[in-house]
């Protein structure tokens, strides 16, 4: 059976391949210490050596859209296209490209469907900065497969806090049943208190300080019930206009499992949002 | 009133680089060329399957004249897809880096929770 060698959770900041990469006089202030932290976490993922990656993400209104909405998303494709025209523009992302792994899409889709999650598929999907972010984190070589699940974050009605933890839950199962000698790597992006568009958007920290401090230490300790019982679809909207995308760290809590304490826990107080990087070790952390 | 088509209007001028322009530099001639071509169609499918019944309310169609965003979130235009957009036509007309967001900001101050529901 496949081998899960690491569950790795963080925010997804558009800004931070600019911040990067930009020359040293254009560099912002906090770069160095933000590249410093990512350099860090990189190494959680790199010393697991996965073959392959499962990225769980939201698609922000690029090939998802209103006349056809779904709420789960695997792609099912032999390659994935990823960034788009408004994503160079404002953030400076490149293009990228990427391979697939049909066969772990498949096996997702079968054992989804058939465990009642009623995923939707694509067999030719564009994926956007929730997931091409990650991977220029903490793969930049965007050299393994990948298989992308997207939610719907973004567009309400939106499914309940505990559907995502149960999905999670799922493809923890769905994955370590797979009958294959490849180590999986299980990462998913999402936000903690966030606003945009809105009155409290690209302040001197992130819109609500108190909400990132607790959901910081539900997800560092793994305790999804603590989480579940205060988040709800409608108390997200309190921390900021776009805190629904916490609800991908709920996921990806699932996938880590009930109270289990990550490996691995950083976080970066920034402009306009919390960054925060997780990683957990299903097997035991690497040698 | 719709949502869903402020959205769309948002939606497919934010995806094409010809229209962000357009739109900056002719909002009331992009807006009603829009309308007239762009409402009722269904995205993906030839004019002879075009929808046939949507349209903008008089003040909707004056607040993507006026590039008036307060308004549009007001009315539960999706305010990813408007920050987006407008960030697009507008930033670089701001010296200092984030200077159109930072007053994007405030000229929502007087919105507090809840906020337009967003639904559609």
């Amino acid at each position: 059976m496949a081998e899960i060698v690491a569950v790795v959770a963080s925010t997804h900041h558009p800004f931070y391949y600019k911040a990067s990469t930009a020359p040293p006089e254009e560099r912002p202030p906090f770069a160095d210490e933000w590249v410093s932290k990512i350099m860090s976490f990189r190494e959680t993922l790199t010393t697991a050596d996965p073959d392959v990656l499962v990225m769980v993400g939201s698609d922000h209104f690029h090939q998802l859209w209103l006349d056809n909405m779904p709420q789960f998303l695997v792609g099912r494709a032999p390659m994935y296209d990823a960034n788009w025209y408004n994503e160079e523009r404002e953030f400076g992302l490149p293009r990228m490209r990427f391979d697939g792994d049909l066969a772990l899409s498949d096996h997702l889709l079968r054992n989804g469907l058939d465990q009642g999650f009623d995923l939707a598929f694509s067999n030719e999907l564009r994926i956007d900065h929730s997931i091409t972010c990650p991977i220029i984190t903490l793969r930049p070589d965007a050299d393994l497969p990948i298989v992308p699940v997207y939610t719907n974050i973004f567009a309400p009605p939106l499914p309940q806090p505990k559907r995502f933890v149960e999905l999670g839950r799922a493809i923890r199962r769905m994955v370590e049943s797979w009958e294959s000698d490849l180590k999986v790597a299980i990462i998913g992006t999402g936000h903690l208190s966030l606003e945009l568009g809105g009155p409290r958007q690209f302040g001197p920290h992130g819109p609500d300080p108190e909400f990132d401090a607790r959901a910081i230490e539900w997800i560092s300790k793994g305790d999804i019930g603590g989480a579940l019982s205060e988040v709800t679809l409608d108390s997200l909207w309190t921390p900021g206009n776009a805190t629904h995308g916490f609800m991908d760290f709920m996921l990806m809590m699932g996938v880590a499992g009930d109270d289990n304490p990550a490996d691995y826990v950083d976080n970066l107080d920034l402009f306009h949002t919390m960054e925060a990087y997780f990683t957990w070790y299903p097997n035991g952390a690497p040698a | 009133m719709s949502t869903y088509l402020l959205n769309k209007f948002l939606f497919t001028v934010d995806r094409d680089p010809d229209l962000v322009e357009r739109y900056r530099e002719e909002p009331a001639e992009t807006v009603a060329w829009w309308e007239q071509h762009m409402a009722n169609k269904l995205l993906n499918c030839h004019g002879g399957e075009d929808s046939t019944w949507l349209a903008f309310d008089d003040d909707e169609r004056t607040a993507l004249i006026e590039h008036d965003y307060p308004t549009l979130f007001g009315m539960g235009a999706h305010p990813f897809l408007t920050l987006t957009l407008f960030i697009a036509m507008f930033e670089r007309d701001y010296d200092e880096p984030l200077a159109f967001q930072k007053e994007y900001a405030q000229k929502l101050s007087h919105f507090s929770l809840p906020y337009p529901d967003i639904t559609t």
